[in-house]
């Protein structure tokens, strides 16, 4: 290699001189304590006594709960307006951030002011909306009793305020992202005779996942979890149109508090799950992680 | 491939970055587009490229009118001024990546596209670092795999935005005459960006130099350095001094005295006097000359550089000599006229004729004796 010739010196900094960020052993051992102290209080407490409730009666109580009819087709509710409203908000949140952060046009900033919505405003306001636009006194509403189609109080409801409330992660997440990227990697494809489809492909797609992955993640939890806005469009049928935490709030409501944090707990888990995959998918691919963001 | 640019206009908005550009690219040339930033020179490099559609005008490719040609359709390369490397891909990857995204029908097989990757990675000297990433290479080795990406898919022409930019100035130098070899060895009609002038008068074959969007003056380098034909251009590449002066009968006056140089058939009036420092001779009685105090001196490299006072009107002129000539003056007072200059009419009255077609600034005389 006659055209390598870079050889960078390292300074050795003085032992003598203390370093700008060093703070006294206090200092560090009160902020150490006032941090560890708060997550304790506020994070680990709560959910222990979450699986502390819920084992109470021992794991053979445990067990039964989650066999009841209800509670299982709450839990399989969940799951499926998760798997519903999950993949629409990936797929809007990439064309929503490759718009705003690709592109010029007018009314950019209005939009990206709109994605927030949903984090600004009530959830359950998020879900009155949908009663307003759909229930029977509505418009809409004798169009959709004639031909039939159930909305409210029904899955359809769900996945909708669903997605109504989760809608900016996947895109909060990716504007940054892309934004500081710019367009140069993708204009070196179209440059080299790729087309749109494997610009994105090949080219944007990788140099975006990590954002995409903990913006799916952060979504799929958000939408496990949301109660608000699906407490208002659900109706609270037994059975169908309860999800995990309208379920939860039932159970609880009724004293049955055994069974509510039983339901907690599966909810706490799926929580769990989420964080540790994403830990996980951190610390082993830390290095290519890193090396996406630098550049 | 010839590439013609004609009256090429570029808004972003009402502003326009380009007004009425046209340029001809001879086929296997290595053309330099020169001047300072903001100048307009990126946005023409991106207009040839497809990566911008022109306000106005038309782009050849050979016979053919581009202009309406998506950037794919136009099989060009492009270099960006970061390199813009994909970075989740491996050098070889990278430079593949044009052969592998073509259709099946014209994409070669899998082993002749490696084939090709690893003999323009042996070409840029980077063999052996085909499964390194982006970010395990240096500023020069990323530069030369994106130069090598950009020449695998066989561009009609070859286009560098500020190639060195980012490189410190010893890659730099190194890299510049690397690129002239590869130019020379393989042939592509290549345009490159630059804002440095000496390199772009050291690699090209000629230089463009812009200015506001517009074209100064095209020409080999000797043609840009020795026979400037604006202001501009003689104010922006090399060194130059600039005094304002008067014409009468035919005669350069500097305020109240002649200085010897003479400009015929030209009518009297204002003009500004362009000559470079070392376009000079010393003269010992001074009939007829320009004269001042030396407030400074210094010696750089092979010459001694005066810069002398004409007197509270005028900017300080710099000249160059010989260290021996230089020692025997007196030190205080130098008597001296250009042996190389130009006049440039002073457009008083520009405001009233806004649009610049007839030349910014009239040439009256060529050279002196
Ligand atoms: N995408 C753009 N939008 C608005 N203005 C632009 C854009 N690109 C370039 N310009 C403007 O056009 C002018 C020329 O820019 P450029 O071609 O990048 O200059 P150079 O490469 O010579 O530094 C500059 O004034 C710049 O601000
Ligand atoms: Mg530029």
């Amino acid at each position: 290699m006659a055209l390598d010739s870079s050889s960078v010196p390292t300074a050795a900094p003085s032992k003598l001189v203390k370093a700008a960020t060093s703070e006294t052993r206090i200092a560090r051992l009160t902020l150490i304590v006032v941090a560890l102290g708060f997550v304790v209080l506020f994070l680990l407490l709560p959910l222990a006594t979450v699986f502390i409730e819920a084992f109470r009666n021992g794991p053979v109580e445990f067990a039964t709960t989650l066999r009841d009819p209800e509670t299982f087709s709450a839990i399989r509710l969940t799951l499926i307006v998760a798997a519903i409203a999950v993949p629409l908000n990936l797929v809007f949140g990439v064309a929503a951030a490759w718009a705003i952060a690709k592109f010029e046009f007018k009314g950019k900033a209005f939009l990206t002011t709109l994605i927030d919505l949903p984090f600004s405003v009530s959830p359950v306001i998020s879900g009155l909306v949908f009663v307003l636009l759909f229930g029977a006194n509505s418009a809409l509403g004798p169009f959709l009793q004639k031909y039939g189609i159930h909305i409210l109080f029904a899955v359809p409801g769900l996945v909708l305020a669903t997605v109504f409330v989760t809608f900016p992660f996947v895109a909060r997440e990716l504007i940054p992202l892309m934004q500081e990227q710019g367009t140069s990697d993708e204009e070196a494809a179209l440059s080299l005779g790729a087309t749109g489809w494997q610009t994105f492909w090949h080219v944007t797609l990788p140099n975006i996942k990590w954002g995409l992955l903990y913006g799916v993640l952060l979504c799929n939890a958000r939408a496990m979890g949301e109660f608000g806005a699906v407490s208002v469009v659900s109706g609270h049928i037994r059975g169908q149109t309860n999800t995990m935490p309208l379920q939860v709030e039932i159970l609880y409501n009724e004293y049955n508090f055994v069974a509510a944090f039983a339901v907690a707990t599966v909810l706490a888990l799926l929580a769990l799950v989420t964080l540790v995959l994403k830990t996980a998918l951190e610390l082993r691919y830390s290095d290519e992680i890193a090396a996406s963001r630098r550049h | 491939m010839e590439v013609r640019v004609q009256n090429i206009r570029k808004e972003f908005g009402r502003f326009p970055a380009l007004d009425d550009v046209s340029l001809d690219i001879r086929s296997g040339e290595l053309i330099a587009l020169l001047g300072p930033s903001g100048s307009g020179k990126t946005t023409l490099l991106r207009l040839i490229a497809g990566l911008e559609s022109p306000t106005d005008g038309t782009i050849f490719f050979g016979a053919e009118d581009a202009s309406r040609k998506s950037v794919q359709q136009r099989n060009i390369g492009f270099v960006f001024q970061h390199y813009a490397l994909f970075r989740h891909m491996t050098v070889l990857d990278n430079v593949s990546f044009g052969l592998k995204v073509r259709p099946s029908s014209r994409r070669p097989p899998a082993a002749e596209i490696r084939r090709r990757a690893l003999d323009l990675l042996e070409l840029v000297q980077l063999s052996g670092l085909e499964k390194r990433y982006p970010a395990q290479l240096s500023g020069g080795q990323r530069q030369r795999v994106a130069l090598a990406r950009a020449m695998a898919v066989e561009p009609n022409v070859l286009l560098l935005d500020e190639p060195f930019g980012a490189l410190d100035a010893q890659v730099r130098k190194e890299l510049r005459r690397w690129l002239r070899e590869i130019h020379d060895r393989t042939g592509h009609t290549t345009v490159f960006v630059t804002h440095d002038q000496e390199e772009a008068l050291e690699l090209a074959d000629r230089v463009v130099v812009m200015s506001k969007g517009a074209i100064e003056q095209v020409g080999t380098p000797d043609e840009i350095y020795d026979q400037p034909v604006s202001p501009f251009v003689y104010g922006f590449i090399g060194q130059s001094n600039c005094l304002n002066v008067t014409l009468s009968r035919g005669e350069i006056w500097l305020e109240d005295r002649p200085i010897g140089l003479r400009a015929a058939n030209e009518p009297d009036g204002a003009a500004t006097l362009y000559f470079r420092p070392h376009d000079i001779e010393l003269i010992d009685g001074c009939g007829g000359c320009l004269a001042g105090l030396v407030t400074a001196s210094r010696r750089v490299a092979g010459t001694r550089h005066l810069e002398l006072d004409l007197g509270k009107a005028h900017p300080s002129v710099e000249i160059e000599l010989p260290p021996e000539r230089a020692s025997s003056t007196d030190h205080t007072r130098v008597a001296f006229r250009p042996t190389k200059w130009k006049l440039f009419r002073k457009d008083g009255d520009v405001a009233a004729a806004p649009q610049l077609v007839e030349a910014p600034a009239s040439e009256l005389a060529r050279t002196g004796t």
